[in-house]
């Protein structure tokens, strides 16, 4: 099967950041249809779509919309994440960079569902080439007073992935420190400034013009009846043509790897795919032929998450790809819950133990108990994040943390593809000469 | 002359008033005049805000892109996740040391480059991928290191 852009239609033949060309392609007709509705209306049609969020949750987005109180005093607001930070994952900079317009549009349609008046775009603060793109098209669409009495404003992040987590992004967004807030109560009921509050990712919110076009009934048949519409897939690892790629959900995972994606890099062997980014579950070889759907992969243990493939060849370590993997999250842990702040240090403590092959064999049992004092024992899924991978792990690929407790050492002998790989915890801030520190 | 204070408070009038909305952008703005953020930073950034310097530290110390020390004049972030790490991220943090003469981490003497081994930049589809100066560099590799950091000496 080929691609299959909806999202990303036009943008190869069109320059879809200006608004000229996205109108040309009717482009905004979806929100003039719109508005012709009434907010009732409009949800409902929405959630006959049965959009799934594709952040990572998979939250139907008009089932979240008909949460929002739309009768309360206070202001409505509508917050799209953009702030993708999950390793693999790279899709929601690419609607940024190519469609900025679609995503501006659905976020019109998202306020008139939810009879918002402000919506804000939190972007990561890496990706300035994309804000700068977004920001121009925002610019350009209310100048041309598309926004009628809808405002937009995109507010930069400053490096912190559990800004990705949509509570910790409330707290940013409100210029604090990013650290997730108990729920309930959820942020439909209590989100940005106290007031209910819609949060979905870029993908969601740049499908929804295709829902106004398409109609919810045609979009529903499109996909899997439970996962309707397309994704877009991020690519990345040991595989020929890394990349995105939008394909229908419930295509075989094994067709986006070896068809879209070129198949294996140097003549290799697949050993794991990490499928929904670096925090979900791994899949083993034999696990591939899974659909990409929700609850496909949800089926087979693991998770769609961020439609985000790191594909893992046989030169890889397991124990050194989890070390690596856990102390991203120990240096992303934003250090509210003991369990997580703590636990993953423990974690990346015990895994260079098995790595250095000072370890033994009851030291696999603590990792087990160390994952299982932090998986729900947290207000938020940054900790769980750390364990699921690592669990999978230590499960699947059990007989290779074993050898390295029975060899005393790595069995890999230093010729890992991933070997001596340097984190950012790893290395200490240094001062240049003649320049006080600030302590 | 628009001053810091001025354009501070342009930047507050986007957000509910009594928000605290502006913290980040107008700290991003002091980063830019400053260099990094110096306690004088602070100051002036909290004084615009209306808010503590220690309001003002508490967020600065949590996000990755503010800095409470010196920085060179330009930034090198080599991103050394998993799938960069996969495609051979190491290789291209070593040429990166040993042509500038320093660990990931450090400034050169000199105070122009700072090289940092970073968390995922987002771009694993296009594994090394190096941001200089926030501008990023795709597909990068062991080989290509020399030619980015002649860009950099080009450019100033």
């Amino acid at each position: 099967m080929a691609e299959r852009k909806v999202l990303l239609a036009g943008a190869d033949e069109h320059d879809l950041t200006q608004l000229a060309e996205y109108r040309a392609i009717g482009g905004y007709a979806g929100v003039e249809k719109a508005r012709r509705m009434t907010s009732d209306a409009l949800i409902a049609e929405l959630e006959k779509a049965v959009l799934r969020g594709r952040g990572g949750a998979g939250f139907p987005m008009g089932r979240k919309a008909s949460l929002i109180d739309r009768k309360s005093a206070k202001p409505k607001y509508l917050v799209v994440n953009a702030d993708e930070s999950e390793p693999g994952a790279f899709k929601d900079r690419e609607v940024m960079a190519k469609v900025p317009h679609r995503l501006i549009e659905g976020c019109l349609i998202a306020a008139h569902a939810i009879e918002s008046r402000d919506v804000f775009i939190y972007i990561r603060g890496e990706y300035l080439t994309e804000y700068e793109i977004l920001a121009g098209a925002v610019e350009e669409a209310r100048a041309a007073g598309i926004f009628g009495d809808v405002d937009i404003t995109v507010h930069r992040g400053a490096g912190a992935y559990i800004c990705g987590e949509e509570t910790a992004l409330l707290e940013s967004l409100e210029g604090k420190r990013g650290q997730p807030r108990p729920r309930p109560p959820f942020p439909p009921i209590q989100g940005l400034y106290m007031a209910p509050t819609q949060i979905n990712n870029v993908c969601t919110i740049a499908t929804v013009p295709v829902i106004l076009e398409l109609g919810a009934e045609e979009f529903a048949k499109t996909g899997v009846p439970s996962s309707p519409g397309t994704a877009i897939f991020s690519v990345s690892g040991n595989v020929a043509r890394p990349g995105n790629y939008e394909l229908d959900l419930g295509t075989p995972m094994r067709e986006l790897i070896y068809e879209h994606a070129g198949g294996m890099a140097d003549g290799r062997e697949l050993k794991a795919v990490i499928p929904g980014g670096s925090s979900v579950p791994a899949l083993t070889p034999d696990q591939i032929d899974v659909p990409l759907d929700y609850d496909s992969l949800g089926a087979i243990g693991t998770f769609f998450g961020a439609a985000s493939l790191i594909v893992v060849d046989d030169r890889c370590c397991m124990v050194q790809l989890a070390i690596r993997s856990t102390k991203f999250y120990m240096h992303e842990s934003c250090g509210k819950c003991t369990p997580c702040r703590v636990g993953t240090r423990w974690m990346v403590q015990i895994l260079e133990s098995i790595e250095s092959g000072t370890a033994t064999h009851a030291d696999l049992e603590l990792l087990d108990s160390v994952n299982d004092n932090i998986l729900g024992k947290v207000l938020c899924a940054l900790g769980e994040f750390a364990v699921y991978p690592v669990a999978s792990y230590l499960h699947k690929w059990r007989d290779e943390f074993v050898a390295h407790v029975e060899l005393g050492g790595c069995p890999f002998e230093g010729a890992s593809s991933i070997e001596g790989i340097l984190a950012p915890s790893d290395q200490h801030a240094h001062t240049p000469a003649g320049q006080e520190a600030l302590v | 002359m628009t001053t810091f204070y001025d354009e501070v408070q342009e930047i507050r009038a986007r957000y509910p008033e009594g928000s605290r909305s502006a913290a980040l952008p107008a700290l991003r703005l002091a980063q830019e005049k400053h260099g990094w953020l110096s306690r004088q930073a602070i100051e002036e950034t909290a004084d615009a805000l209306e808010v503590t310097p220690a309001f003002c530290y508490s967020v600065a110390t949590f996000y990755d892109m503010l800095h409470l020390e010196p920085v060179g004049k330009h930034t090198v972030d080599v991103c050394t996740n998993l799938p960069c790490a996969l495609c051979g991220a190491q290789r291209v943090v070593e040429a990166f040391e040993s042509e500038l003469g320093i660990h990931a981490g450090e400034t050169t003497p000199d105070g122009e480059i700072t090289l940092r081994a970073v968390e995922c930049l987002g771009g694993c589809g296009y594994a090394t991928v190096v941001a200089v100066d926030d501008r990023y560099h795709h597909n990068v590799g062991a080989e290509t290191v020399g030619e980015i950091l002649e860009g950099i000496d080009g450019g100033t």
